[in-house]
């Protein structure tokens, strides 16, 4: 439609399945062909129909068992039931039937005054509560209204009765003033279409809120038989209609002209004819007509989008099932089949193909239940298809005498009575030749047993919704195995899972197998493995040892959550051989600070991989530079940051300040006591560390570790030390930008700043080689590439505090005091205990060979109380700070002392 | 028509702030681990059928375990009850054979939580307490046909459901609620049955309750079971002119989210929500911790996009008092003006104009 702007706010309902609008639809209906019907619904809705009119007034039909038929059928049609219908019918009661079938929002098309105000009452009351909107003919107890003046007094009355009396919200109400036949011959129809054209501007004016709408074939019934001249009368009437208000209509969405492209003459003509211009219009649109009959330039019906049928055959079943297109499904099934060595493989093959497309589909969610149901039966109509060439097939091979390719008995288990996806199951097997014997909902472990006994099932399903079916289905294996069956147990439904039938279920039933079905399109692969018997063996085999996998992941998931006692674990703590240790002394105790770092000694220090990552490109440096999805972007920020980074390091943009300091050190339990000198008579402070509580698999002998358990114990005598540092080269990056960088250059401002982490980090791996060699010196001599200490292969751990080795960030108060880093080193805590400026590095030195990174992972209560006790906070302090890796809500536990 | 009093006190209290639905009822029963004897008690030792599973009867049978569970929702912060009448209507109790308990349940349970209710609202005089008589979607639905061979045909007709709804809101009224609760509603048709009844029984009584309707989204594809959209369900129960739509059951809160925004755009009702406790777990169990929850639900109070909130699977007091916490700190939603415009639905929505 291009009739203006106007245009654009018009409804436009589909006539197609209206019987008394189409002869064709009229003739499918009485022969009950209701496919054929559907495809009708189905083509307005590709056309462009935005609703659909639904009518079935033919004297002859039980109009309304055809309703609801119809409309039943169509809600199992997402492609068609995706628009709201408009249920037409002169009798009430086929209108009523009709609002009993949809669950959108309908529109009846129509109720009237011609019964009286108070059969019009007591209908509208029931459109409301149906929930519909509803089309009003301007009919009354006098007939109905020709003149505008009748149409407009009419519309008024009822408007005044929906909206006072019923409550009907006026923009739910639609007016049909009535669209006559004109050119009729008889002059008093001559005026027909400025009526209803008139009509519709006062409605308009008058109650703003309400449509119009109107039956626009009527308007042509003189030229039946020559569609072009029918179109451009359509065309020129709702040209002229839609301006004056009129937004909806009855129309043919394949059968309207474009206004412009209805030829000079013919609109010329229909237009004298619609607006009644002149007294001899009817006779001359009726000697022109014959000219326009079969004429090419009218509209012609918008083609469905077949270039799908183009695809080799495996994509073209696929499509049919995916959009539940039966129209082709025989003629390409019949080509899969040439294509095939026999019949039952393109079964196995190019459709259960489709249908695993149609179960992703499903599985991520784009697509809904009504459609995979309508898939199901596009499949069945393959199968039937295929069912004599299976039977031939069966014959020739002699395996006719043998009856469906197994039995399936299934039931939805006892509590239980969700079933529709145990129905598709049932379907898409029995559509694959497989006899099933569905026992329904809520079914006992004991019938189950007993009609799969008695039927000699060669496989049983099991399926639920609800949570208290997996028991149920726990149940039931046990039973199987209690009663000596051994045939495959299919599991199936929302709430049951792969993990549940591994760790649940399938042990329940050791005789035989149980089975998780994913969805019902999986239901067929599984079946036909485990009835072929070249392939059963090595399925169930296979299923087998997947699912002893998922128990023992299950277990170790299981496990990764339980905790071991704080005492248990200090018994089992780091054991390190201190008789054969001689702790190294460090060349000075105390504290030093390193003030003005030069930064060209960190730059070659730099690790550049998490650099990339903060940009999120993933890759190790410099293989990443050679990455052939990121490489060359890698490559541009590694270009532009080593430019950055000359200018910074030339500059001076920012200053490197640290400090790093020793002291004698001994652990005391999980403590580590420092001393104000090598008398260690004085205690200077003491670093607390958490230890590891995991519960691990007792034939893996490996220890509980915590920090402390690498410095000597009090007890061995050792003179042991502990070190700690902070670093920064984050001084004076803020007004380093400022400086250089422009306000709106986000690109440079964020290349600094992540230089600003590399070479802080830099710096704590150069203090820490320095620290290795010289400062405290126990590795004078080591020689490490910079891509051997990235990969930490030097003697000795930096661990930070808030990291896996030490979660307690509080733990940075500490080495604050004793190396006074704020005045040392300028990097200050927050009262969270990060640290500013952000490009800084702490933590504490250990020495000893086999000191190691760990993480302690999630700590106990008993811990926790245990760690408060020692650094004197309450057990909520604790919690709060240790929140990160508690094993246990901490709320809970408190009700459950409560 | 009439109306009780409680109408403009749960007016009132949703002016005021967001209100608080209870959780899941089966969740708690389970706790209880009643067997089949525990479901049955004295009065239906000798039914002929087994009977565990129907929560229901339990009105009947163990009244103090249905009432204690109602008590404990409401200390912890409920201001709307649920009837324990999710599936008592007399297609789903078919099941059981208990057809003719229909509406004896719903008296039964209406009265449980009414008393219940009453025994709190004198105690916080300043947070009344409103029992919602709660009717579910039975286990039958009527735009889906159970015979995929067979797509028109359907095995319960909208009269049969209305019927058996009206029976169920006659009970519930007679029961003494307060409101009326349409929940759970995966098939809509379904739930305009259910409108039609309760309609159809305000005008029996004379007596208008306020209408709460609450549709669930199946999963991530944004559809109820029977393929509508959020906001096409909407436009197909609007005419109720409910004093609340929304969503329950299927989703946990996080998932939930995106169609709760949705409504709460385009409705021009109160939004209610109560999601389940996150997902069933490989284990069919619900286990969002009450903190997580109320954490995942706390946004949509703060973006004032619900009014009343709460649990639905596995959802505990525990659970709702940490989303009444979570909640108590915001306003509620304020209904939005929606131009009158003919909003009409198919499984998705139809704007004219």
């Amino acid at each position: 439609m291009t009739t203006g702007n106007a245009a654009q706010a018009f409804i436009n309902v589909g006539e197609r399945t209206n019987v008394t609008g189409s002869a064709k639809f009229r003739k499918l209906i009485e022969a009950n062909d209701y496919p054929a019907a559907l495809a009708v619904a189905r083509q307005q809705v590709e056309s462009g129909a935005q609703i659909i009119d639904i009518n079935m007034d033919e004297g002859l039909l039980d109009s309304e068992k055809a309703m609801e038929t119809f409309l039943n059928l169509i809600a199992s049609e997402p492609d068609i039931a995706r628009v709201p219908v408009m249920i037409d019918s002169s009798k009430w009661t086929v209108i009523e039937t009709g609002l009993k079938c949809v669950q959108g929002k309908a529109i009846v098309n129509s109720i009237s005054l011609k019964e009286g105000e108070d059969v019009f009452l007591d209908h509208a009351k029931k459109v409301l509560r149906y929930g519909a909107a509803v089309v009003v003919m301007a009919f009354d107890e006098q007939g109905q209204a020709d003149t505008a003046d009748r149409k407009v007094e009419i519309c008024e009355r009822a408007y005044k009765l929906l909206t006072e009396k019923v409550g009907f919200p006026p923009e739910d109400i639609v007016f049909d003033p009535n669209i006559f036949a004109v050119a009729t011959g008889i002059e008093e129809h001559n005026n027909y279409g400025r009526d209803f054209i008139e009509a519709t501007r006062r409605i308009k004016e008058k109650m703003p809120l309400v449509h119009i709408s109107g039956g626009v074939s009527n308007l042509s019934f003189a030229f039946r038989g020559n569609e072009p001249v029918r179109a451009a009368m359509h065309s020129v009437f709702l040209y002229h209609a839609i301006r004056a208000g009129m937004d909806m209509g009855i129309v043919n969405a394949g059968q309207l002209s474009p206004y412009d492209d209805i030829p000079a003459e013919l609109r010329d003509l229909c237009e004298d004819v619609v607006l009644n211009r002149r007294a001899d219009a009817t006779d001359r649109l009726l000697e022109a007509a014959p000219r326009f009959k079969g004429d090419g330039t009218t509209g012609k019906p918008k083609e469905k989008d077949l270039s799908w049928r183009e695809a080799p055959v495996q994509e073209r079943l696929t499509h049919a099932l995916v959009h539940g297109i039966t129209d082709f499904i025989e003629e390409d099934t019949e080509e899969a089949r040439q294509q095939a060595d026999k019949p039952l493989h393109v079964i196995e093959g190019p459709l259960m193909a489709g249908m695993n497309v149609v179960g992703d589909l499903f599985g991520a969610g784009k697509m809904f239940l009504p459609q995979v149901v309508k898939s199901a039966r596009v499949m069945k109509q393959a199968v039937a298809y295929l069912q004599p060439f299976l039977e031939e097939e069966k014959r020739k091979s002699g395996l006719d005498q043998k009856p469906a390719a197994g039995k399936v008995v299934m039931a939805t288990v006892k509590g239980d009575v969700h079933d529709i996806g145990k129905n598709i199951v049932g379907v898409v097997l029995q559509c694959n030749n497989y006899e099933v014997i569905d026992l329904g909902v809520m079914v006992s472990s004991a019938k189950i047993l007993e009609t799969a006994k008695k039927e000699k099932a060669d496989i049983i399903g099991l399926s639920g919704l609800i949570t208290p079916s997996l028991d149920e289905m726990c149940f039931v294996a046990a039973e199987m195995e209690r009663e000596g069956f051994d045939c495959p147990l299919l599991i199936g439904g929302a709430t049951t899972s792969r993990v549940h039938t591994a760790v649940k279920i399938s042990p329940n039933y050791e005789k035989g197998q149980a089975i998780y079905v994913l969805d019902a399109s999986r239901a067929v692969g599984v079946v036909s493995k485990l009835l072929s018997e070249t392939d059963r063996g090595g399925y169930v085999k296979e299923i087998r040892e997947e699912y002893v996998k998922v128990r023992e992941n299950h277990v170790r998931n299981e496990a990764a959550k339980r905790r071991i006692s704080l005492a248990t674990a200090r018994s089992n703590k780091f054991a390190i051989d201190w008789a054969s240790y001689t702790p190294p002394k460090p060349s000075f105790l105390g504290a030093k600070a390193f003030n003005d770092y030069p930064l060209a000694e960190l730059v070659p220090y730099i690790d550049w991989t998490p650099f990339f990552q903060t940009w999120e490109l993933t890759g190790r440096y410099p293989m990443i530079l050679k990455d052939n999805k990121v490489g060359a972007e890698a490559q541009k920020l590694f270009n532009d940051a080593q430019d950055m980074l000359k200018r910074m390091v030339a500059e001076k943009w920012v200053r490197a300040a640290g400090v790093v300091g020793f002291w004698p050190a001994n652990s005391v339990g999980d403590d580590i006591t420092l001393f104000t000198d090598d008398t260690r008579k004085h205690e200077l402070a003491t670093l607390y560390t958490l230890r590891q509580q995991i519960a691990r698999d007792p034939s893996r002998d490996r220890a509980h570790t915590a920090l402390a358990d690498f410095i000597a114990p009090k007890e061995t005598g050792l003179a042991d030390y502990v070190g700690g540092f902070a670093v920064t080269t984050g001084l004076g990056e803020e007004e380093a930008i400022a400086r250089h960088i422009k306000v709106t250059d986000d690109y440079s401002r964020i290349l600094v700043k992540a230089l600003c982490d590399r070479l802080a980090e830099a710096f704590a791996e150069r203090m820490h080689a320095r620290v290795r060699r010289e400062l405290w010196g126990y590795a004078a001599g080591e020689t490490l590439s910079n891509d051997e200490l990235i990969l930490e292969k030097y003697r000795g751990i930096r661990p930070a505090p808030g990291y896996p080795a030490q979660p307690d960030h509080t733990e940075k108060a500490t080495l604050w005091r004793l190396m006074d880093v704020q005045n040392a080193a300028g990097i200050e805590l927050t009262e969270s205990y990060a640290m500013w400026p952000g490009a800084a590095v702490s933590g504490f030195y250990f020495a000893h060979p086999e000191s190691h990174y760990f993480g302690v992972g999630k700590v106990e209560r008993d811990q926790v109380e245990d760690y408060a006790g020692r650094k004197g906070w309450t057990i909520a302090e604790t919690e709060r700070w240790l929140a990160p890796v508690l094993n246990y809500d901490p709320r809970t536990v408190r009700e459950e002392a409560a | 028509m009439q109306r009780r009093p409680s109408f403009a006190a749960l007016e009132a209290a949703a002016a005021k702030r967001i209100l608080i639905i209870d959780g899941a009822m089966g969740t708690m029963i389970q706790r209880y681990k009643l067997d089949e004897d525990g479901y049955r008690g004295v009065r239906f030792k000798d039914w002929t059928r087994d009977i565990k599973g129907n929560n229901d009867v339990l009105v009947l049978t163990q009244p103090q375990i249905i009432g204690k569970i109602h008590e404990e929702y409401l200390e912890a912060g409920a201001d709307i009850l649920e009837t324990n009448t999710f599936n008592a209507q007399r297609i789903s109790l078919a099941d059981y054979g208990m057809e003719e308990l229909a509406y004896e349940i719903n008296v039964a349970a209406t009265k449980i939580a009414r008393a219940a209710a009453d025994k709190w609202t004198k105690k916080t005089p300043d947070k009344p307490r409103f029992v919602a008589g709660a009717v579910g979607p039975t286990n039958r639905t009527a735009s889906i046909s159970p015979d995929v061979n067979n797509p028109g045909y359907r095995n319960v007709s909208f009269d049969e459901l209305r019927d058996a709804y009206k029976e169920q809101v006659r009970g519930l009224i007679d029961g003494g609620a307060d409101i009326i609760l349409i929940e759970t509603i995966f098939d809509t048709l379904n739930a305009k049955a259910a409108g039609v009844a309760t309609l159809e029984v305000f005008e029996e009584k004379d007596l208008e309750l306020p209408i709460m309707i609450s549709g669930t989204i199946t999963d991530r594809s944004g559809r109820t079971l029977s393929g509508q959209t959020a906001e096409a369900f909407w436009y197909s129960m609007r005419h109720l002119r409910p004093f609340s739509i929304g969503l329950n059951c299927a989703l946990g809160a996080n998932l939930m989210r995106p169609y709760l925004g949705e409504l709460s755009a385009i409705a021009d009702a109160r939004i209610s929500a109560y999601p389940n406790a996150g997902l069933p777990n490989a284990m069919g169990e619900y286990d969002e911790t009450p903190h997580d929850m109320a954490c995942d639900m706390e946004p949509w109070a703060k973006d004032g996009i619900v009014n009343i909130v709460g649990g639905c699977c596995g959802s505990t007091p525990d659970h709702i008092q940490h989303i009444a916490e979570h909640v108590k700190a915001y306003k509620p939603r304020a209904l939005p003006h929606i131009d009158p415009k003919m909003r009409l639905s198919g499984l998705e929505p139809f704007i004219h104009g």
